[in-house]
């Protein structure tokens, strides 16, 4: 293959508030540069985990290469990196972008700028990245491409007079989009005789090649035989193939010099080594520093997950084992609990990751799981002047030992339309959310900020947000970092034994109201036994709420018309399939589905 | 060796109109349908009834919907086809439901001259509110008519329906119900006294939902429940089934056919079978059924040795007496211990079970009182 001109390459991904087009605009690029056919394209080919393509968001980033012939006569190779669309995501989104050396930004021609355009629009020109908006979504009625371009030019401050006016959906001004590309994004720069130094945007595991990195380029050359090394991690392997992304394949090349997006393999085993964000050098000629930003996956989210048939403990180990083959960001250690047995600690990015995780082990590993509350990391002082981070509420030491406790808290921002501006800071006041101000955008939007504890957010949060604004609101946040907080632990006793997968850490001013609601959830959730159960909320051995599970006093079906026995026994059968899926704990069986409860307090409201 | 049993159900899907809370197979009809219903009926009985010569049918049961919209002419034909077709043991036990709209005194004097020695008449309340509220087509006063010509029509065994926790019941006003039965002269032989049941697609579900069905409050519904079994008690009535009380030699033979599994034959459409040890049901469409009496058997399902053990076990426990562990022993070579021990025990211990000597019967497992309340709870225990 002949050497590749570095003035004709172009790397850009796409930035864009969810469902606003970014994924169509993706394979219209793909269609038209004339890598595959209309008839060969699946739609949506850069998501290609099922779970991505049924909720319509990027889980992990992607990469393709494709030949654009433009009206200049030259060809230009586009590397497309699509990016995680999810706030969960973040820091991966960061290191996509670093990758890149533009990005073309697309909104919604109806709905206009909402809060994760912001963020990605902010995250891609704090990348040093030549922005570009497109107007999509042109075909609807509602559309008004004249208001977004000017919200574009006001709020963001980017040029959007020439932006490219289409319909990704219907293949309209996809030509203008390309053209733009190749005038608006620059070329890479860098020298192929450098040192090397190559950023890894992501990696996936596959069970021939071992870890395929994914990665951009900056220095140097890399090719087959190279002895590379991970920066970060230390990592040392001889490369055995390097190659570029067709749609859907992997395309082997000589080498990959300065400017190039593509894949590395070197008989890597673990994406641990490959951390998202580390550099890749040449370890006989090295580079005098690793690229700036790279981060040590943290978890944010952890929750138990336990199998809800004991037996398949060591199946749910397997199954985990596997899925971090291929996600470095998914934590996990064993943990016991009195009440579900043998089970994992779980560690993610944020609930998004959680769902994502625990849905494809349930349907891609066919595991039963029992999942417990979520909660976040505290960070308790003790006495002693130890810190710990707390990831199980059960293991928070004794209160006498506790200095003080701090909580993580994010930098929240949240675009409404001015209508549920009351309804929203009210939202923002009952999580204990610190106003930190607003900002009018266009009259009739505004976008608050606030600073919320993390834990506040982490479970309906978002759900709430919409069924306030009528589903207009549209939610971004950072981590800002921690803060001291009246945080405690919150027990819930079934029977006068306390059930250690169902405590969960609160702040102290909720913390009656939400033992209360436990108890009243809990309540409805427990069937009626043949004794009393009593359910008690306490702190620290003190209880604050209780319910009662009467006991039962008809289970019995009365008029049993004789011969159609089968219709009774389907009754019974299905009475002793409920029995199943329950949990016993010392004498009182408790529904799987009780331990996530927690989660739904809010549900009356 | 004596003739194997066998019992005949005969379902009559017809009624005058559907009542609130029924979820059986019946439905108004025109005349037209009614005949042509019956002339498939015949042939069904005439067509299979040669399989069964070995056997001697031990009761007959004719339930519906509404067998007692049916002439007195028709339940004469309907008997001698199946006197035809059948051997009927010389006491056989022949019973028809009746609803109190439905009947007059020549129908009870035709039903006595072919056949029919037992009714089962669904009175349900003696107050007119709660009949009303039940979507029945008759009233208390009307029963009360009904129930005197049936005697005079020379019926000596007869039972009585009544519910419990109806919507707007009050214990006040059941206890009236009670005894308004108890004192119909003469007494009654036998009561079903059933709580109600809101089963799915019935108007009451869709009442029930939209919160418009005032149905009592636990503490009352069983308050009804326990005042059933005592006040019956003082009249002499015993309670041989969760919801049946008899006095002593007036139990419903045929139903408790269905409880120890003896083999039965069900006509009509949705009408179920047993036959050794193989369990069939007759579809569900009434078309399909005029067009073909004869071949619209559907799921036959033969049960496995677990499958009748268990059947054995949540049937035989809905009569007070209980399971006979000889019987189990008998047919299964194994007594109930090696099979549900651990069941056994532990409800046992729970207080929902009970051993006990029956007095030159053997041993019985059974529900005691409590059992009784949840019985399902123990019944799906014995599931395998």
């Amino acid at each position: 293959m002949a050497a590749i001109d570095q003035s004709k390459i172009r790397n850009f991904c796409i930035v864009a508030h969810i469902d606003h087009g970014k994924s169509t605009l993706a394979d219209r690029i793909i269609e038209k540069t004339g890598l595959l056919t209309s008839r060969e394209m699946q739609a949506q080919v850069l998501d290609n985990m099922d779970l991505e393509r049924e909720r319509g968001i990027t889980i992990k980033a992607q990469a393709v290469r494709t030949v654009y012939k433009a009206q200049d006569g030259e060809e230009y190779i586009f590397n497309l990196i699509d990016t995680p669309g999810h706030v969960d995501f973040n820091y991966e989104v960061s290191r996509s972008l670093a990758a890149c050396d533009g990005a073309i930004l697309v909104v919604d021609a109806a709905q206009g700028i909402e809060a994760q355009t912001l963020a990605n629009v902010y995250l891609a020109l704090d990348h040093d990245l030549d922005v570009f908006p497109v107007i999509n979504k042109i075909d609807l009625p509602s559309a008004d491409p004249q208001r977004v371009i000017e919200e574009i030019e006001d709020v963001i401050g980017i040029e959007a007079q020439d932006a490219p006016l289409i319909s990704a959906k219907n293949g309209i001004g996809i030509e203008e989009v390309l053209e733009q590309i190749v005038k608006k994004i620059p070329a890479p720069k860098g020298s192929p005789d450098k040192p090397l130094q190559a950023l890894i945007f992501d990696s996936v595991y596959d069970s021939y090649k071992g870890v395929i990195i994914f990665c951009r380029v900056m220095e140097g050359t890399v090719k087959k035989g190279t002895m590379i090394r991970m920066m970060a991690t230390g990592a040392k392997e001889e490369v055995v193939e390097v190659g570029y992304f067709g749609a859907g394949q992997f395309i082997p090349c000589d080498e990959l010099s300065a400017g190039m997006v593509g894949y590395i393999t070197a008989s890597i085993k673990n994406v641990k080594d490959t951390a998202v964000g580390d550099t890749v050098t040449d370890d006989n000629n090295p580079c005098a520093e690793p690229l700036p930003g790279y981060k040590k996956v943290q978890s944010m989210v952890y929750c138990g997950l336990y199998p809800a048939d004991g037996s398949k403990y060591p199946d749910l180990r397997d199954a985990l084992e596997k899925l971090q083959l291929n996600d470095a960001s998914l934590f996990y250690e064993p943990e016991t609990s009195v009440a579900l047995g043998f089970g994992f600690r779980c560690g993610f990015l944020g609930l998004l990751h959680l769902e994502i995780i625990q849905e494809r082990l349930e349907r891609e590993y066919n595991l039963d799981l029992v999942t417990t509350a979520p909660g976040v990391v505290y960070k308790v002082h003790k006495t002693n002047g130890e810190v710990i981070e707390l990831t199980n509420p059960s293991n928070l030491p004794d209160p006498s030992e506790i200095e003080y406790m701090e909580e993580p808290v994010v930098n929240a921002e949240i675009m409404v339309t001015s209508e549920f501006i009351g309804s929203i800071m009210e939202l923002c006041q009952e999580r204990r959310g610190k106003y930190l101000g607003m900002e009018y955008i266009e009259g009739t939007r505004a976008l608050l900020k606030y600073e919320l504890p993390l834990n506040e957010i982490i479970y309906d949060f978002f759900d709430a947000l919409k069924s306030r604004s009528r589903g207009y609101a549209s939610f971004d946040y950072d981590l800002k970092g921690y803060e001291r907080s009246n945080l405690v632990k919150l027990d819930i006793l079934i029977n006068r034994e306390e059930v250690d997968a169902l405590s969960f850490i609160v702040c102290a001013d909720s913390a009656y109201e939400r033992g209360r609601k436990m108890c009243e959830k809990l309540k409805d959730e427990i069937p009626r036994h043949l004794f009393e159960i009593p359910i008690q909320a306490a702190i620290g051995g003190k209880v604050i709420a209780r319910e009662t599970v009467k006991a039962m006093r008809k289970d019995v079906l009365a008029k049993c018309y004789g011969g159609d026995i089968t219709r009774k026994k389907k009754l019974l059968e299905k009475q002793k399939e409920g029995k199943k899926r329950m949990r016993q704990f010392g004498n009182v069986e408790i529904p799987q589905k009780a331990f996530m409860s927690v989660l739904k307090l809010d549900d009356k409201n | 060796m004596n003739p194997k049993e066998l019992e005949l159900y005969i379902h009559i899907p017809f009624c005058v109109k559907k009542c609130s809370y029924c979820d059986f197979l019946s439905a108004p009809a025109t005349e037209q349908t009614r005949e042509a219903y019956m002339a498939a009926l015949f042939a069904e009985i005439e067509g299979r009834a040669k399989d069964y010569k070995d056997r001697i049918v031990t009761s007959v049961f004719i339930g519906g919907g509404t067998p007692s919209l049916l002439s007195g002419d028709r339940i004469n034909q309907l008997m001698e086809h199946i006197r035809e077709g059948f051997t009927l043991a010389e006491d056989a036990e022949i019973t028809m439901e009746v609803n109190p709209g439905t009947a007059t005194a020549e129908k009870f004097t035709a039903f006595h001259a072919a056949g029919i020695n037992r009714l089962s008449i669904g009175m349900q309340s003696a107050q007119e509110k709660e009949l009303k509220m039940l979507g029945r087509i008759h009233d208390f006063g009307s029963f009360v008519q009904v129930y005197r010509e049936a005697v005079e029509a020379g019926f000596t065994n007869i039972n009585v329906d009544v519910m419990s926790g109806l919507p707007g019941q009050t214990l006040a006003s059941y206890r009236d119900t009670l005894e308004k039965v108890l004192h119909l002269e003469p007494m009654p032989q036998h009561i079903s006294a059933y709580s109600l049941i809101v089963e799915e697609g019935t108007p009451f579900a869709a009442m029930a939902e939209r919160g418009e069905l005032p149905l009592p409050e636990e503490d009352t519904e069983r308050a009804m429940y326990e005042e059933t079994i005592e006040v019956l008690a003082k009249y002499g009535f015993h309670r041989y089934e969760i919801s049946n009380y008899a006095l002593d030699g007036y139990e419903c033979r045929h139903n408790v056919g269905y409880w120890i599994r003896r083999d039965y034959l069900g006509f009509g459409i949705g009408a179920a079978s047993l036959i050794d040890n193989v369990r069939f049901q007759n579809g569900r469409d009434l078309n399909t059924y005029l067009a073909h009496s004869f071949a619209c058997r559907e799921e036959e399902q033969s049960l496995t040795t677990q499958e009748q053990m268990e059947e054995t076990m949540f049937l035989g426990l809905r009569l007070v007496r209980g399971v006979s562990y000889e019987d189990f022993e008998k047919q299964y070579g194994k007594s109930p211990e090696e099979v549900y021990g651990k069941v056994i025990a532990k409800n046992v211990a729970d207080g929902l079970l009970t051993v006990r000597e029956e007095e030159n019967r053997g041993r019985y497992l059974a529900l005691t009182k409590r059992g009784l309340d949840l019985s399902n709870y123990v019944m799906a225990q014995f599931l395998f």
